[in-house]
């Protein structure tokens, strides 16, 4: 029989990769031509987008019109963009005085000028900007948007575009999730009471349809009302979505909290802290983080369903499109305003999906393992 | 094991009660799962405890730092009794440190952070002090290095010296041990183990749920041994291994010692 006795004295060296591992080629046959599914696939693709594309780009910018008074100054084959340019201002602002939408701007500068800082990761300074945004804020942006100190009051009712869908989204944001971590801490409490009361609460605002909670909120809760008290249509709208969206968030707050392992629990108690230093040091963070994808899809969600107060009768972003497009100048434009609409709303929703990936990736400490 | 003598020499074990249980009892619903559980801790002392799985040794440790709850009987903890009353429970587990079979460490931060945490947000502790007090622990659990990682990047047995470091550093006067062997790699248990082998040279008193019985014979004054909820038998470590008196105690040994 053989010496089957072996010993490695030298390591092998490490040798270039084949050129089919390794660039251009090898990437498009790894990602469009891997099997002949993948490639009769690609194919139809390229295919589809050149049906698709030369039109769509035709339409909207070698054909298209820029400048006009009325859509009949609209001659060209193209989209009419001219009705977004005149309406520009409303579609921003509403029907808030021009004189006065310096303040909306200011207002939303200062929000966006200190949100933005805050959500940038090694910004020094993060507590300032959050005492900022959270508590000094508020009051200042109602001052400025509603007037007040000097500065000439203008109605909520004259409230509109993409103003008044920023204030309702920002709004209801804010509130919805430390509202919600508080609903979700609450149905997983040990205290009987409240537990009920977080229980019933939330079922009871995920169960109705959002329109009807609008409605509600808009028509029959100043039924309810001691007559002769005023209260806002705005301020009645936003406490609903904010309720309505604390309800989803509980729940998307608690699916994160049941992901939690009962050893940190134990761990943490074991170590003397009470539940509120151990839900915020250690199974909030962790129960947040998990959740970022279901945080951010309500939040998006919210920020469309912005658009559902046109039937209460706000002029938000949408309506006030769809409003333009009614008026006699400008029939036959609702193509153009529509794809504006969605424009903007991909833009921003976009752009959060984005921060939520960023978000996670940042706070990915690898302990999936 | 040549150093048995000395290592166990070298620690005394004081008159002082440590922790006390009296005709101790608990139920999970109907199932009992510790019966009539008797036994005076003193200060100093490092007491294994064994048996078989689902025997409640490890409830049994658990009910000292009221993770469990028994429902007759009394538990005295550094001469406060764990009842219902909550500042009692925190006054006590800030008082003894516990090590958990998965470590358990806080994933979200880093090992510095999971150190000073407690500290911090519990004992008040200045936060230079505190971190100065866990570089001081995590040397002497041999991991300075891992300061600024995060317990995902360790292995398993350097996520438990941490773990132990962490509870090192609220100072406690007691230290308990759920398994802390169990869930590592064969060649991760050493270093563990001489961890908490130096510890118990310190003079820490020690309740240790393990069957390193290794560990026992040389850093244990007392070995228990636990089987249905009930404790067996108690003895010193040499007499325990060696002329074990009851027939449990004695199946037990050789089915453990056996490979």
């Amino acid at each position: 029989m053989a010496d089957i006795s072996f010993v490695r004295t030298e390591s092998h060296p490490d040798l270039p990769p084949p050129s089919s591992e390794v660039g251009i080629i090898a990437w498009l046959r790894q990602n469009l031509f891997s099997s002949w599914m993948n490639s009769l696939l690609t194919v139809a693709a390229i295919y589809a987008l050149y049906k698709i594309l030369p039109p769509l780009f035709s339409w909207a910018f070698f054909n298209a019109d820029w400048s006009g008074k009325t859509y009949q100054d609209c001659t060209s084959e193209g989209a009419c963009w001219a009705m977004i340019r005149v309406r520009f201002g409303q579609f921003m602002y509403g029907f808030y005085p021009e004189a006065e939408r310096w303040r909306v701007n200011l207002g939303f500068l200062l929000f966006f000028g200190t949100m933005i800082p805050l959500l940038i990761e090694g910004v020094p300074g993060k507590k300032y900007f959050a005492i900022f945004v959270f508590i000094l804020f508020p009051p200042i942006a109602f001052l400025l948007f509603y007037g007040g100190l000097g500065l000439e009051a203008v109605d909520t009712a004259q409230w509109g575009g993409l103003m008044l869908t920023m204030v309702l989204a920002s709004v209801t944001i804010i509130v919805s999730l430390p509202l919600g971590i508080v609903f979700a801490l609450g149905r997983r409490s040990n205290m009987p009471v409240v537990r009920m009361i977080c229980v019933c609460f939330i079922e009871l605002w995920r169960g109705v349809p959002l329109i009807t909670v609008l409605f509600m909120g808009s028509v029959m809760l100043p039924l309810f009302l001691p007559p002769g008290t005023h209260f806002d249509k705005i301020l009645r709208t936003l406490i609903v979505m904010a309720f309505f969206a604390a309800a989803y968030m509980a729940e998307v707050v608690r699916g994160g909290l049941q992901a939690i392992p009962k050893g940190q629990f134990e761990a943490a108690q074991a170590m003397g802290m009470n539940y509120w230093k151990l839900m915020g040091l250690i199974v909030l963070p962790q129960a947040l983080k998990i959740v970022i994808p279901g945080i951010v899809n309500t939040f998006i969600g919210l920020f469309k369903d912005t658009t559902l107060v046109l039937v209460i009768g706000l002029f938000d972003f949408l309506s006030i499109i769809q409003a333009a497009t009614t008026h006699k100048n400008w029939l036959g434009t609702s193509t153009e305003g529509y794809v504006f609409a969605a424009c903007v709303f991909w833009i921003f929703c976009f752009g959060m999906s984005r921060y939520s990936i960023t978000l996670e990736r940042r706070l990915d400490t690898g302990h999936r393992n | 094991m040549t150093n048995l003598d000395t290592t166990q020499g070298t620690m005394e074990v004081s008159d002082e009660v440590a922790i006390q249980i009296i005709g101790m009892h608990k139920w999970y619903g109907d199932f009992h799962v510790l019966k009539d559980i008797d036994i005076t801790v003193y200060r100093g002392e490092r007491i294994v405890i064994c048996g078989p799985s689902g025997s409640g040794k490890s409830t049994l440790i658990r009910c000292i730092n009221r993770l469990e709850e028994h429902q007759q009987g009394q538990i005295i903890v550094d001469d406060i009794e764990l009842t219902g009353d909550l500042k009692g429970i925190d006054a006590i587990r800030r008082e003894v440190g516990m090590v958990f079979q998965h470590f358990n460490l806080f994933p979200h931060l880093t090992i510095l952070e999971n150190l000073t945490l407690a500290p911090i947000w519990v004992r008040k502790t200045p936060k230079a002090e505190a971190e100065e007090t866990a570089m001081h622990y995590l040397e002497r659990v041999k991991i300075p290095e891992q300061a600024d990682k995060f317990p995902g990047q360790l292995s398993g047995g350097q996520q438990q010296r941490v773990a132990i470091a962490r509870s090192l550093c609220m100072n406690p006067r007691i230290m308990l041990f759920d398994e802390p062997t169990s869930a590592l790699d064969p060649e991760m248990i050493s270093e563990v183990l001489d961890v908490m082998v130096g510890l118990a040279e310190t003079g820490m008193t020690m309740l240790c749920v393990t069957h390193e019985m290794g560990f026992a014979r040389k850093v244990a004054n007392r070995v228990i041994f636990m089987d249905g909820g009930e404790i067996i038998e108690q003895n010193e470590p040499e007499e325990f291994f060696n002329n074990p008196k009851s027939e449990r105690t004695q199946l037990f040994l050789s089915q453990i010692l056996s490979h």
